[in-house]
């Protein structure tokens, strides 16, 4: 067994937060504040190889692995998870083209999306329940050789940014009589397809989130992602293995961010004459987070090492993303006590990485679907 | 115009993140920096990002050059995935608790190791020795002309550049023959930020390590025993704060504390 990460991935994750540090971290709190998704930035993380970081160099990425790829997102959420989660969520309609597509279709999107030279999303959620795939209302019909798309998605991340977004419909029903569905590639400028209603979140702002509105949205066969009625393997696999993992990497970036300020914060403050780090109580709640992130990290770290092995990680990866995200509310909060009054103030980022932590809880899949999964498979 | 082989010479330096661990050795009067993780000399990026600017633009070969313990091959990989294309550790016991005089004598003997070199890049200073007299050194050990303080660095012709120099008030603008050793500011330039495939490549690219075998320097100018520079003193400022209570009326307050300042060394 062996713990340590390989010396490039250390060069990696420095040079990471070098960009982090001198392009994210000062304007972290304006972002957050003025809800302000930098596509620029983006631009420029594209630029250094952040967009298409796990895909092969053929195809114009960097032709690194997942592990990677949670190296950049721990570092990047270590003081933006907003802006964390709109790159991970590109990585998702990245990861469902290299994993599920065809020669061309990669070939078509890829070189653009790992570059990120045009952004991609994921669009699974309706309005009828996250967890429930199986009610699916969008549905797609097949007309003189066009597949027609109608139906609302919603909690659709970079849903007025995304150039390429990963949509599914509901296509027909199995042998079972189950829905069956599909995944489509559909490019921005569609004229049957549009972003709807923009919400309004509390927490990881900055990354865009909102409905997409399918209205005889017509697409070609080509379009088809993974093959017919396949969708719900493509969703529950991109979701599972890179949403999750994507998740769970964010969190990291959050604990580490909380345990750093609490550090910080315990040796500045003075009471009775004295830093209150030399207070028992406040020690403790350091050792708790500090636990907490070196559990998540492990979590994490060693399900990707599975993916990046082409194992099997889904089980693992419901641990790290249900674990770690809800360790990032706990030690957020540890983080809010610690500073008294100070820990309210908007000045400090506390209160921006409770919100991001509980924002961070149903994406992906929420914490009792994570605990299914888990329960699942330790009685099966 | 021929492509330029371009030495930069980098120094791995305690990361600003853990000066708290840095120490002073009281008898050698040195820095203890052992097991400090460090980062590359920022004004050697700035250096480094000359060179690469050059390059980019008239061809060439970039070199980063590093006298220091085995650990700077890190420092150095970092220079190869920020885009150089070869490296040179020079590391050996002999080499440890070199003054700017000894270690701009090895740095010299690499560059003329290795063949024909151009124009040799520095940083002005090191962020923890803060000297600035090694690359000055380095040019009088080459027999190239040298500058520092540049701001601005152009090829001209074949064989010519101009650099331009920050003074307190003006710019100075040379225009120097090659070979030359110049030493940047942070002015000069932003260094780049490294890609992920520049740090994929930075693994293929050439690393070696010379030791002293390797190079034609004199055994007794080295180390501590072979340099002559001895710190006369060194110590950390006592940074802690207090709190002085002034009895004195409302009006004098102010003459009371321009009084304790001035008293404190500072000329106001
Ligand atoms: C910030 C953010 C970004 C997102 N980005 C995307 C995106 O890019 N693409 C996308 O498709 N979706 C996205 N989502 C949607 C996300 O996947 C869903 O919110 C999530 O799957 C939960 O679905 P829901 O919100 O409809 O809640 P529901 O499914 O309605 O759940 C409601 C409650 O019921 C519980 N529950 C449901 N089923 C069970 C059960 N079987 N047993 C016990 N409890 C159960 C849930 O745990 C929850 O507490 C995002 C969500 C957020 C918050």
């Amino acid at each position: 067994m062996d713990f340590s990460f390989s010396k490039e991935q250390d060069l990696l994750r420095k040079t990471v937060r070098e960009f982090v540090e001198a392009e994210v971290a000062p304007m972290a709190a304006v972002w957050d504040e003025e809800d302000h998704c930098p596509v620029d930035v983006f631009k420029k993380m594209g630029e250094l190889g952040f967009a298409g970081v796990f895909v092969p160099a053929e195809y114009g990425g960097a032709g690194l692995g997942y592990t990677e790829r949670a190296i950049i997102l721990e570092e990047i959420a270590r003081h933006s998870a907003g802006l964390a989660m709109f790159l991970m969520t590109h990585h998702l309609g990245v990861a469902a083209i290299l994993e599920f597509g065809g020669e061309d279709q990669k070939k078509k999107y890829l070189p653009d999306l790992a570059s990120g030279r045009k952004i991609a999303g994921l669009s699974v959620t309706e309005p009828t329940g996250g967890s429930d795939l199986g009610n699916h209302q969008t549905t797609g019909e097949l007309v003189d050789g066009w597949w027609v798309l109608n139906g609302r998605k919603c909690f659709a991340s970079n849903s007025h940014l995304a150039q390429v977004t990963i949509v599914t419909a509901r296509t027909g029903t199995d042998d079972k009589g189950r829905q069956s569905l599909t995944a489509f590639i559909v490019e921005g400028g569609n004229p049957g397809f549009a972003p709807g209603r923009k919400e309004n979140k509390f927490g990881l702002r900055v990354s865009i989130m909102g409905d997409l509105v399918l209205n005889n949205c017509r697409v070609g066969p080509e379009s088809i992602l993974g093959g017919e009625g396949r969708g719900q393997r493509v969703a529950l696999s991109i979701i599972s293995e890179v949403g999750r993992a994507g998740m769970s990497a964010i969190s990291l970036g959050l604990l580490r961010a909380c345990l750093e300020d609490m550090v910080r914060f315990a040796k500045e403050r003075k009471l009775y004459g004295k830093p209150i780090s030399s207070l028992q109580a406040i020690q403790f709640s350091i050792a708790e987070t500090k636990v907490d992130y070196e559990a998540a990290r492990l979590l994490t770290y060693r399900a990707l090492a599975l993916k990046d092995a082409k194992q099997r990680c889904d089980v693992e990866l419901a641990m790290a993303k249900y674990f770690s995200t809800e360790a990032v509310v706990k030690a957020a909060k540890r983080n809010m006590d610690n500073m008294g009054g100070y820990g309210v103030l908007n000045d400090y980022p506390a209160g921006r990485y409770l919100r991001d932590g509980l924002a961070g809880l149903p994406s992906a899949g929420t914490s009792n679907i994570m605990k299914i999964i888990v329960a699942a498979s330790a009685l099966a | 115009m021929n492509p330029m082989k371009i030495a930069v010479c980098i120094k791995p330096v305690p990361s600003p993140d853990h000066y708290h661990q840095v120490g002073i050795d009281p008898e050698t009067k040195t820095l203890i920096r052992q097991g400090t993780p460090t980062v590359i000399n920022p004004l050697d990026k700035n250096a480094l990002e000359a060179a690469l600017q050059i390059r980019e633009k008239h061809g060439g070969v970039v070199a980063v050059v590093s006298m220091a313990p085995p650990f700077a091959e890190e420092n150095l990989r970092e220079a190869l995935a920020m885009g150089a294309d070869e490296a040179y550790l020079l590391s050996d016991r002999a080499f440890a608790g070199s003054d700017t005089l000894a270690t701009s004598m090895v740095l010299a003997a690499a560059v003329k190791k290795l063949g024909p070199v151009d124009l040799v890049l520095t940083g002005n200073e090191s962020a923890d020795g803060g000297t600035a007299q090694v690359s000055a050194q380095l040019g009088e050990w080459l027999g190239y002309p040298h500058l520092m303080h540049a701001c601005g660095l152009e090829v001209m012709e074949e064989g010519l550049i101009r650099v331009d120099t920050a003074r307190e008030n003006c710019r100075v603008v040379y225009r120097v023959k090659l070979p030359a050793v110049v030493s940047v500011v942070r002015t000069i330039n932003r260094p780049r930020f490294t890609s992920l495939m520049g740090v994929i490549a930075a693994g293929k690219k050439p690393l070696t390590v010379w030791s002293c075998e390797d190079l034609p320097v004199d055994r007794c100018f080295l180390g501590l025993e072979g340099s002559p520079t001895k710190a006369g003193d060194i110590y950390q400022p006592d940074l802690s704060r207090r709190c002085e209570l002034l009895d004195v009326p409302p009006e004098e307050i102010a003459g009371a504390i321009l009084q304790k300042i001035r008293a404190a060394g500072l000329q106001l």
